[in-house]
């Protein structure tokens, strides 16, 4: 087995990386997505009281569809490929962010939010220098959680064409190939592990004075 | 010239059964140490929030050091007043320099005058500098935590403090040492300082004049003195009668 896992990085070695980077790409554009859609939704509900329900209750509702049926119901609209395969990850990769994003924004302190106030910085300055970057520790942590389950689920993305290290998994399924099936979900194993590693160091990075 | 003058000012929450302050008049000379004392939900908070627009009066009018606090800018009324409570309040992730210097660096000072202007601030109570300025709020005891939102109150230098039991969640001796140190600035500084407290020996060794609320009106305002040998009938009696009786409890141990 091991040999044969040698031999595919000798011969594959191409083929493997460019499924990785198929991979990366996609999860990380379903990231951005996601991101640019769900820290700004965060601060709706924070903002206005009354669009907290109906928004975390929309995405809370369609995180519940699975993500296959979203890539197969997706493939009439948007047809195969990276585009169809890349909402199915946003959908699934906004409600940990939102959530985390309205936590991380109510979780600041009423005393600073009063004091800062006090001194005289106006609404859109106490959202800059406080309430945003005292929410980013679960803003942080609401993208650790989309990042690694985008990770994992982009392999099923490989079903509609959009590549990634799920051919190598459905390739060796379909040719009851133990190497390329162990290959494949390895890598993906790893993947995930390293995402959420680069998050952790993000986050001792970004936020020193927690632990300062 | 008055610092701080109520006239007739009322305030009631939204779906509150009776008014937090009611028809409320006093004024407040300017250098003057008021204390306002009362028990929880007397109104205090709501009577020092009144002052810099954190809330607004239903009717009445508040005037400070002259000039109707409705007719003046927002930001402007605030950066003329500061303002430090129990909670505090530092913000967490900027360094103790950079809490105190939160105006200056709204105001666009340049760097120079921050860093000579945090210094000094620092040394007044009583953090040196170059062990402090570079430490985060959360390496800080409660006490110094409250000598860093005192500072960063005093940074441009304020003409009038409001206090909201500033030491009310620190231990009794430190809280006795700040209640000597924030004399000191008051003599010092010559401002005027508002100091709210629920605490009646911290209320009388503090104030020149303290201004009793219950209930949201005011019971009695007078110095300490006057206020103990002729105390108002009812709740201030009961109050001062109350503090005897403590002092009694400790006299029997002497
Ligand atoms: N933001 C608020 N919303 C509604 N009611 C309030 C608010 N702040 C204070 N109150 C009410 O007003 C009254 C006076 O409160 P407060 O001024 O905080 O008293 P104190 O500071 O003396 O404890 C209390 O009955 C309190 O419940
Ligand atoms: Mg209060």
């Amino acid at each position: 087995m091991i040999g044969q896992i040698g031999e595919y990085f000798r011969t594959s070695l191409d083929r493997w990386t460019g499924m990785l980077t198929a991979h990366v790409a996609v999860s990380l554009l379903a990231l951005v997505i996601a991101a640019a859609i769900a820290v700004p939704a965060g601060v709706l509900c924070v903002r206005h009281e009354r669009l907290k329900k109906p928004l975390t209750g929309l995405f809370g509702a369609l995180r519940v569809v699975p993500s296959l049926a979203i890539l197969l119901l997706m493939l009439p609209v948007l047809g195969t490929g990276t585009a169809p395969a890349a909402v199915a990850l946003v959908l699934l990769a906004v409600p940990p962010i939102l959530m985390n994003t309205v936590a991380g924004l109510e979780s600041v302190p009423e005393s600073v939010l009063e004091t800062a106030a006090a001194m005289g910085m106006e609404e859109g300055q106490i959202w800059r220098k406080a309430r945003l970057p005292l929410a980013l520790p679960l803003v942080l942590t609401g993208l650790k959680t989309a990042a690694v389950e985008i990770v994992a689920s982009a392999t099923l993305a490989a079903k509609i064409g959009a590549g990634g290290l799920g051919e190598l998994i459905f390739t060796g399924i379909g040719l009851f190939r133990t190497d390329l099936l162990l290959i494949g979900g390895g890598s993906v194993a790893m993947l995930s592990l390293l995402t959420g590693l680069l998050f952790d160091l993000l986050d001792k990075l970004l936020l020193r004075y927690k632990t300062a | 010239m008055n610092a701080v003058t109520f006239q007739n000012v009322s305030k009631r929450f939204k779906g509150a059964g009776r008014s937090a302050l009611e028809n409320v008049s006093f004024t407040v000379e300017e250098g003057e140490f008021v204390t306002v004392l009362g028990p929880s939900g007397c109104g205090k908070t709501t009577l020092l929030k009144l002052i810099n627009r954190l809330y607004e009066p239903d009717s009445g009018q508040i005037l400070l050091f002259g000039e109707d606090t409705q007719g003046v800018d927002l930001v402007k009324v605030r950066r003329g007043i500061g303002y430090v409570i129990q909670q505090i309040g530092l913000f967490p992730h900027w360094t103790v320099a950079e809490n105190v210097a939160t105006v200056p660096k709204l105001l666009k000072w340049d760097r120079d005058r921050i860093r000579a202007r945090t210094d000094e601030l620092l040394r007044l109570v009583g953090l040196e500098p170059e062990e402090y300025k570079n430490r985060y709020p959360s390496q800080l005891s409660g006490g110094q935590q409250q000598r860093v939102g005192l500072a960063r109150a005093l940074a441009v230098d304020p003409k009038i403090m409001l206090m909201d039991e500033p030491f009310g969640a620190l231990d009794s001796i430190t809280r006795g040492k700040l209640q000597q140190e924030l004399l000191a600035l008051h003599r010092e500084t010559g401002k005027t300082f508002l100091f709210v407290t629920h605490d009646i020996e911290e209320a009388f060794l503090l104030g020149g004049r303290v201004l009793i609320l219950d209930g949201g009106k005011i019971a009695q305002f007078d110095t300490p003195e006057a206020i103990i040998r002729r105390p108002a009938e009812g709740f201030v009696r009961s109050l001062v009668e109350s503090a005897r009786e403590k002092g009694r409890f400790w006299e029997a141990y002497l």
